[in-house]
């Protein structure tokens, strides 16, 4: 199954699992079953393709499902399960994306085993795909997937995940870009359109939006040399356009449904600075009030930390550096903030001092050379 | 999820004062004691394995030699091996944990292999994380 499964495969499996979960099997062994059912799937369509690819698959995987429940019964010397096929019909249709994701997402999980089980089992990818998205061995992440498999086996009938739980692990997996062969931002981006498309809550609307908003950058994000550009000079003519117009679409209709949350500000934020051709044109009196708006659903130092950059820009950086020293100075990025507020405001000197302290403090290597960049553009 | 490097040093000019159990040199164990640390460093990357956190794990042989360019064309100049040099790396493991605090748990674990008399050595093991990429989302 490590082989590259094609596109159909990687689209069917999921939709299999969930029908197995659905009609009872453990998480589990039904993945377990699933990966089974896909392997000869992989050793026997190239000769005889069937009819119905989903029907057959949901045949397979439930005959191994049952064939290892009957075995794990015997070897246990329990009386032989009363199991039946279930009567034969149209293969099901329904969507079975939330139900899997709300498993896969289970809070007994960390966030990495959740991000993990959600690329194997929602996702569709391998587990070496999964591994080197991850830049781990591949023996690594498979072991880390059992574990997380086993963990909600355990926890079935315990507390339920919910759909905030499945949202983090989306904006996780998201937030985490591009680094190899899978690009992890366009599949957050599939997984969450797939997930809006079967769901009514706004904020699932809310994450797409922000997903499509800030990938609509990504070409810009980056110099031809690997540097990192920040959003005021960025070439906004690279921005893409389809994925902004697709983002406001459903960042409008999820604030018509008048249910604001944090998905829908932080996106509503992207749509004014995706709205700006030039960085002067910004709008940041209304970033500021989107911004106070996010501040009362998540008080986090992140968000105030971000807030007191867009005062920066509304009452001056004067008024960014109060804000600033109202945030714990132990939130990442707080020291390049300083630094370039009080660059904004004409003391070089202590902007200077301040981008060297911040360049040490960086979490990865694009945001410390930008930062060193900076340090020695004001030294000159 | 983070990665960090669990650094081993075979001596250091600078950091805390070793145990005094980590004190005592490798060369007066008995083999059995020797024996007996690899096999619980290695029980160490299995058990990494098995959580999934496990990523590299290399020991370094003590001969270095330092190098540097000397020019185009020209062919590297070398120096050493320095049989007195004060700071020596013995070895590292990388592991991609969930947090810091799992990071210097796994770290505390490492470090109490057994050494002389089968006591745990308890040895300081430097802590790195590794830089990641740049979140996507940053406004």
């Amino acid at each position: 199954m490590e082989e590259l499964p094609g596109e159909l495969i990687r689209e069917l499996g999921p939709q299999v699992l969930g029908v197995l979960v659905r009609r009872g099997a453990d998480f589990a062994a039904a993945e377990d079953a699933v990966q089974e059912a896909l392997i000869e799937a992989v050793r026997r369509w190239p000769d005889e393709m069937p009819a119905e690819p989903k029907g057959w698959l949901v045949t397979v995987a439930w005959r191994r499902f049952l064939d290892a429940q009957r075995s794990d019964t015997a070897r246990q010397r329990r009386e032989l399960a009363e199991v039946e096929d279930p009567p034969p019909g149209p293969t099901e249709q329904r969507d079975d994306t939330l139900m899997l994701l709300v498993l896969c997402c289970h809070p007994a999980l960390t966030p990495a085993s959740a991000v993990a089980l959600t690329l194997r089992a929602v996702g569709g990818l391998t587990t070496r795909q999964v591994a080197e998205a991850y830049l781990v061995p591949e023996a690594t992440m498979a072991q880390r997937i059992s574990r997380a498999k086993r963990t909600i086996s355990d926890v079935r009938l315990g507390a339920r995940g919910d759909l905030s739980t499945v949202l983090k692990v989306l904006y996780l997996i998201f937030n985490e870009g591009y680094s190899g062969e899978v690009d992890l931002a366009a599949e957050a981006i599939r997984l969450t359109r797939q997930l809006a498309g079967g769901t009514e809550d706004p904020e699932v609307a809310g994450l797409l939006a922000l997903m499509l908003l800030h990938h609509a950058r990504r070409a810009a994000r980056f110099s031809s040399d690997g540097s990192l550009v920040p959003l005021a000079e960025q070439d906004r003519t690279r921005w893409d356009g389809h994925a902004i117009a697709e983002g406001v679409v459903v960042l409008q209709a999820a604030l018509a449904r008048d249910r604001l949350g944090e998905y829908q500000a932080q996106a509503a934020i992207a749509a004014l600075h995706a709205d700006a051709r030039t960085a002067q044109e910004t709008d940041w009196p209304q970033v500021l009030e989107w911004y106070d708006e996010l501040t009362r659903i998540v008080d986090s130092p992140v968000v105030a930390l971000n807030r007191a950059v867009a005062v920066g820009e509304v009452d001056g950086p004067m008024a960014g550096l109060r804000a600033v020293e109202r945030v714990p100075a132990d939130v990442p990025r707080h020291t390049a903030v300083r630094a370039y507020l009080h660059e904004r405001a004409g003391d070089r000197s202590i902007a200077h001092d301040l981008y060297v302290v911040a360049a040490g403090q960086a979490t990865s290597t694009a945001e410390r050379d930008h930062l060193t960049r900076q340090a020695a553009r004001l030294r000159a | 999820m983070a990665k960090y490097l669990l650094l081993k040093h075979y001596r250091r000019a600078t950091g805390p004062e070793p145990t005094e159990v980590g004190r005592i040199p490798m060369d007066q164990w008995t083999p059995e004691e020797v024996t007996a640390h690899i096999a619980f460093m290695n029980q160490v990357a299995d058990d990494l394995r098995e959580r999934g956190e496990f990523v590299d794990g290399q020991a370094l042989s003590p001969d270095g030699s330092f190098v540097r360019s000397d020019g185009p064309g020209r062919p590297p100049v070398t120096d050493g091996p320095f049989a007195e040099t004060k700071d020596l790396i013995a070895g590292w493991m990388i592991i991609d944990v969930d947090s810091q605090e799992r990071a210097y748990e796994a770290a505390a674990y490492l470090s109490s292999a057994p050494g002389k008399g089968g006591e745990p050595i308890n040895e300081w093991l430097e802590v790195r994380p590794f830089l990641e990429h740049p979140p996507t989302v940053t406004d």
